[in-house]
């Protein structure tokens, strides 16, 4: 099919996903997008979302914690920092990361927690969409 | 010439000793199987690293805001070498090939006129370095408490290696490891982390788009490729290490099974000598009378 690319979700410890998908909607730093066959080449950072491919056999959600993506007009790979299917069970690993960014924020000051204070409320908004 | 009961003795040390080396080498056949399986899941992950880091680090090479983890800080006096090792011992050559390595390295700096500073990972190559090179240990980083190495652990020694060069402590920094081959076969590998190494042809005919902005990227992604080779390298190493004591102990098996059939041969010439020795006082004896 010419409307279909080669996705890949890794992250450090493992590979997540590899498959053909229709489309792929990326929380990018900037915004969310949306990456199909022949896109335009691009890198882009990620902040912590909800990550959804389009398979053949629908739509498949994943929570990413960051990381960057790698788009070309043959495929995306998306290497996430941490990344989790969006289930009852990335859920419970994903809360016990929230907690421990906001600790980690309560611990710092000026830009460096604004940041982490945002990511962690991107991920909080995330795992809310789970439910 | 020893008693018929300190042979029996020994005999029986010997057998118990075999039967720990045939178990460590069972455990070292399955945990070698996981440390495979984890190197080969990390493998795409550092591979597309690697892949976006040197085509970006090649357009970005060269020009005046690159960033210093790139472009280096311009000097070369100041050498940090990460030699990491195993927080446990009988592994045949495991840790001494990859101190070798290091300290080979280190002299050949120190006679330049270099500035050497050694971090360790793993106890047994602190434990070696320290013989010689104490003047130049600089910190360690325990992992003995960590079952299965993750890349939180990786990133406990990014940091600490980061916060190094951001205080200025050093201007290279080279990680030495054993690259897994086979199970008979760990190839002592030095590795330079910092400033990162472009290889020539790395230059990608691809005209990326960059969002948020090439520099933000670089900036985000040079520390993560430090931290993932960091990783690679702690995975790496820890296939090999089992990988080598596993064909360690099976040498020792084999050795400990030769050295009961040396020692259980020597016991029955001993017993045989014995009674033919009774027997011809018994016999002499009887003759007399």
């Amino acid at each position: 099919m010419a409307d279909m690319m080669q996705f890949d979700l890794v992250s450090p410890e493992r590979k997540l996903a590899s498959g053909q998908v229709r489309a792929v909607q990326i929380p990018a730093a900037d915004g969310d997008m949306t990456a199909m066959a022949d896109h335009a080449a691009t890198i882009t950072t990620l902040r912590p979302g909800i990550l959804i491919a389009e398979g053949a056999e629908g739509e498949t959600r994943y929570v990413v914690t960051g990381g960057f993506a790698e788009i070309s007009p043959q495929g995306t790979s998306v290497l996430a920092e941490r990344a989790y299917p969006a289930n009852a069970e990335g859920r419970s690993a994903l809360d016990a990361i929230l907690a421990e960014m906001r600790a980690k924020a309560a611990t710092l000051a000026g830009p460096e927690k604004d940041t982490l204070d945002k990511a962690a409320n991107d991920l909080a908004r995330a795992i809310d969409s789970i439910a | 010439m020893p008693s018929l009961k300190d042979l029996k003795n020994r005999i029986g040390s010997v057998k118990s000793t075999r039967k720990i080396t045939k178990a460590m080498q069972m455990v070292a056949a399955a945990k070698l199987r996981r440390a495979q399986d984890a190197a080969e899941a990390a493998r795409p992950y550092a591979d597309k690293m690697a892949d976006v880091v040197n085509g970006l680090a090649a357009s970005v090479a060269g020009s005046e805001g690159a960033p210093r983890l790139l472009a280096g800080t311009g000097s070369e006096q100041t050498h940090l070498l990460v030699v990491m090792t195993a927080e446990r011992g009988l592994c045949g050559g495991f840790n001494s090939s990859i101190v070798k390595i290091a300290r080979y390295r280190a002299e050949k700096l120190l006679k330049e006129g270099k500035t050497v500073k050694i971090l360790t990972v793993g106890k047994k190559g602190r434990e070696q370095l320290k013989r010689d090179l104490s003047a130049h240990l600089v910190g360690h980083i325990d992992l003995s408490e960590v079952k299965r190495v993750g890349y939180e652990n990786a990133a406990d020694i990014s940091k600490k290696v980061f916060e190094m060069f951001d205080a200025g402590e050093f201007d290279v920094a080279t990680i030495f490891y054993n690259r897994f081959e086979s199970v008979i076969s760990q190839i002592p590998t030095p590795r330079q982390i910092i400033p990162a190494v472009v290889p020539e042809d790395a230059a990608t005919d691809a005209l990326y788009d960059y969002e948020p902005s090439e520099e933000a990227i670089l900036e985000d992604l040079l520390p993560r490729s430090v931290t993932t080779q960091i990783f690679t390298a702690l995975l790496e190493n820890g296939a090999s290490e089992q990988g080598a004591r596993m064909s360690a102990m099976d040498n020792a098996t084999r050795n400990a099974g030769d050295m009961i059939d040396r020692l259980t041969i020597q016991y029955n010439r001993s017993r045989q000598a014995a009674i033919t020795k009774e027997l011809i006082e018994i016999i002499s004896g009887a003759e007399a009378l």
